[in-house]
């Protein structure tokens, strides 16, 4: 029989005790910029009057997410203000890197992960033990998230918490509560937005049914609730809606961050310089382009020698083409139990195909597809190779030294749970046991389906096995034999070798996650 | 430091030789073994008497005093009645330690010659670990961990006392912790400590576990004196002391911290003892464990 829910709190709560005592272990990590960003958000939502919020040039680090976030960070400067005033002040607090400030930031982003702790709470109480324990680890354990979030210094634990609660109500079928949540998100981050499409066309053919009338009233509801969501969050600065939409769209940027993602833009740019090297060598003669991958769109100018210039326009176009196949899937059986995986492929092609694209937004497809990864064998052994590529791929995110061990250590306890983990879901000789008898009973045919993807030893297979080996291969270049051989020169190269070697993983699972969409 | 583990080696090899065939063959092939890795390592150092003399006394630096800060050990918390620093001057103080020393791992020593196991040699460690620490010379606060290497080795034959154990390790250096400004990982650590105990479901889950303990006298002091250390560090933190007594509180930290030693010091020759029953032939009090 299942655990009841006290215990399960009180064993999920243990999961979340032993995480933040080991993220306040890591609070001393490296200052990055987004601490910066934070504290200063706070500073501007405390001293300045909301008018002024999106215009503000005080400090380079402008306010660019939607206004719920920014009522977030007013309510934690109340806080920040207790602890310490100079936290809050606009320019006494430029830079400010007191252990104050460190702490109470630090302190902050483990407490909002409450909210990711909720989200997961929602979504495994219903789920065997095995099962629930697993997508604990994967999802509370997450190096990914603790590399991001606690040493880097990010919100996204609360935010994917967000994320999580809605998925939970879509899959209980109360299907308004789960699009309110995504709207609720939408205005915390509107990077959320790619998953988007699948939300409307989902909650279009599941909730607005029964009939052209009663569909339409649904809708409206449905619609009111989405509006009064965004007139909450948008209202207050109708008379600066310009300005706050000028600066949550920043479109001076480049398709690249510094850092390339490990997405398809990566090999479309080594296409690009591989071609015109080639063309080169054939006696055409390719002009070298003027603007670079990273910096903005600089007029006509294309920083592409031989292939088609790349425009935030026909990204988002890619990325809505990649995404039709499984609109339609959705639209044609629209079920609760694929919800996950539908957004996960959202954001996974978001990832791929979109416009600047921080590595650090793996975070988006990955964590959702721990919900996944838990309900098969195939869908195990996917998210294994997918989730240390991803973390992998995190670790130029940590350039100092002092970070080194510390990430290498969390990449390979979290490979080492997760093949614990999903060796013990997952064994070869499934011994029948009494709630497993009577849980078929009462499923019926879904747990009989189950059971037939769950059988199997969790192995890796040679292309799995190779890959790893490939990963400490490209790590063992980048740290010790590009410096002995090649020494200061081409730094930029091991960085493109982990891109790249990641990316191929990325690509991999965006066409594994199709073929299962198309499949189920 | 690892002269801490000397005698409980000495004594199970010992043991152990005794129960040989040619016992005397035995103790020299060892000794061979022993002084001949001394040699070698010590060679640079051998020319002279002077030279070793002079490695010596770098290692064993007798001038800093019988004890220095406040360690919970014997000299530094019976100094608080006895000022050993005023009364004797180092030449003697070092001979007491030593007998001391001796003295309180010789119990230990002498069940592992007798009856020697893999079992007893842990203890014996343990033993002779916690005996140097008690009364040896110039202890520093993390010589703790000694003792508590082959403790963390015995923790699965009683998981309560090891608890109590590191927890006054861990007490015992809070001193030296807030000074340098570990506080947060010292509470992080020890809650991951407690996280780790207390695992969901597991073998040592308390509340399933235990049902109606009997309640002795002796499981409601030891309650009451970990109540009061928890007290205690949040007083260190946040009271000032007062002008008579500055470091009144670090003197209660090693009070509560020697005395749990000692006590466990006893518990542990004891369980070590009860090992080879047969040797003493009678009860030795039946204790729950």
């Amino acid at each position: 029989m299942l655990q009841n829910h006290p215990e399960i709190c009180r064993h999920l709560l243990w999961f979340f005790g032993v995480a933040a005592c080991v993220k306040l272990l890591l609070i001393p990590s490296y200052h990055s910029t987004d601490f910066e960003v934070h504290r200063h958000w706070l500073a501007l939502t405390r001293s300045l009057p909301l008018s002024q919020w999106y215009s503000d040039e005080t400090s380079p680090w402008t306010l660019d997410y939607p206004p719920f976030f920014a009522y977030f960070e007013y309510f934690l400067s109340f806080f920040a203000r207790l602890v310490d005033p100079q936290i809050v002040d606009v320019h006494q607090g430029l830079n400010y890197e007191a252990d104050t400030v460190v702490y109470f930031q630090r302190i902050s982003v483990i407490v909002s992960d409450l909210c990711l702790v909720y989200g997961i709470y929602r979504l495994t109480r219903k789920l065997e033990a095995k099962k629930r324990v697993a997508m604990w680890i994967l999802v509370i354990w997450s190096p990914a998230l603790v590399i991001v979030d606690h040493m880097h210094f990010q919100y996204n634990g609360f935010l994917l918490g967000l994320l999580m609660l809605s998925i939970s109500y879509l899959q209980d079928g109360r299907d308004v509560m789960g699009g309110f949540l995504f709207a609720v998100l939408l205005c915390f981050k509107h990077l959320f937005a790619v998953a988007g499409p699948v939300y409307f066309v989902y909650l279009l053919r599941h909730y607005c049914r029964g009939g052209l009338l009663k569909g339409l009233g649904r809708l409206a509801a449905m619609g009111t609730v989405v509006v009064a969501v965004f007139a909450a969050a948008f209202g207050p600065f109708f008379y600066h809606i310009q300005q706050v939409i000028s600066r949550m769209f920043p479109f001076g940027r480049g398709l690249c961050h510094a850092y390339w993602a490990p997405n398809f833009w990566v090999f479309y740019i080594i296409l690009d310089k591989g071609l015109a090297f080639l063309l080169k060598k054939f006696g055409i003669d390719i002009p070298t382009p003027a603007a670079s991958f990273t910096g903005g769109l600089v007029g006509d100018s294309s920083p592409f020698a031989v292939l088609p210039q790349v425009t935030p326009l026909s990204t988002l176009i890619m990325v809505l083409l990649a995404l039709s196949p499984c609109l339609v899937k959705i639209w044609k059986n629209p079920h609760p139990g694929s919800v996950a995986r539908w957004i996960s492929y959202a954001y996974t092609c978001g990832f791929l195909f979109g416009w600047h694209v921080h590595e650090k937004a793996s975070l988006h497809f990955v964590i959702p597809l721990a919900i996944v990864a838990v309900q098969s064998l195939e869908d195990a052994q996917h998210y294994f190779l997918l989730s240390i590529a991803t973390c992998y791929s995190l670790f130029p995110l940590l350039y100092e030294a002092q970070e080194y061990p510390i990430k290498v250590v969390l990449l390979l306890l979290h490979s080492m749970l997760m093949w614990f983990g999903f060796s013990a879901k997952f064994s070869k000789v499934k011994p029948p046991t009494i709630s497993d008898n009577k849980k078929t009973r009462k499923k019926g045919s879904s747990s009989s389906s189950s059971r037939s993807g769950e059988e199997g030893e969790f192995v890796i297979g040679w292309g799995g096995k190779c890959y790893i080996i490939g990963i400490v291969i490209v790590e063992t270049w980048g740290q010790l034999l590009h410096p002995y051989f090649l020494g200061d020169k081409l730094p930029f190269a091991p960085l493109l070798l982990i891109s790249i070697y990641c990316g191929v993983e990325v690509v991999y699972s965006w066409v594994w996650q199709l073929k299962r969409i198309m499949a189920d | 430091m690892s002269t801490y583990f000397a005698p409980a080696f000495f004594s199970h090899l010992l043991g152990k030789c005794l129960r040989r065939k040619h016992p005397l063959l035995e103790i020299s092939k060892l000794g061979l073994v022993v002084l001949g890795t001394f040699a070698m390592v010590w060679w640079p150092y051998l020319h002279s008497r002077d030279a070793a003399l002079q490695v010596l006394s770098r290692l064993a630096p007798f001038e800093r005093g019988i004890y220095e800060d406040y360690v919970a050990n014997f000299w530094c918390t019976s100094s608080v009645l006895i000022k050993w620093k005023r009364l004797f001057p180092t030449q003697s103080l070092r001979l007491f330690s030593m007998v001391a020393t001796i003295l309180a791992c010789l119990p230990s020593m002498i069940q592992q010659i007798l009856a020697p196991s893999s079992k007893g040699f842990l203890y014996g460690l343990l033993n002779s670990s916690l005996s140097f620490y008690l009364f040896s010379f110039q202890v520093h606060e993390k010589s703790i961990l000694l003792p508590l290497l082959p403790a963390t080795l015995l923790a699965m034959e009683w998981p309560r006392p090891f608890k109590l154990l590191t927890h006054y390790a861990l007490f015992s250096m809070f001193p030296l912790v807030c000074r340098d400004n570990l506080i947060l990982p010292y509470i992080a650590l020890y809650a991951l400590c407690i996280f780790l105990y207390h695992p969901p479901g597991g073998r040592w889950d308390d509340s399933k576990r235990q049902g109606s303990t009997p309640l002795s006298l002796v499981s409601v002091l030891l309650t009451l004196a970990y109540l009061g250390s928890l007290v205690l560090h949040i007083v260190y933190l946040t009271v000032r002391p007062p002008e008579r007594y500055p470091f009144l509180f670090e003197a209660l930290i090693m009070l509560l911290s020697f005395s749990h030693f000692v006590l466990f010091a006893f518990h542990t020759n004891t369980k070590q003892w009860m090992l080879s029953g047969h040797l003493i032939g009678s009860d030795k009090g039946k204790k729950q464990h």
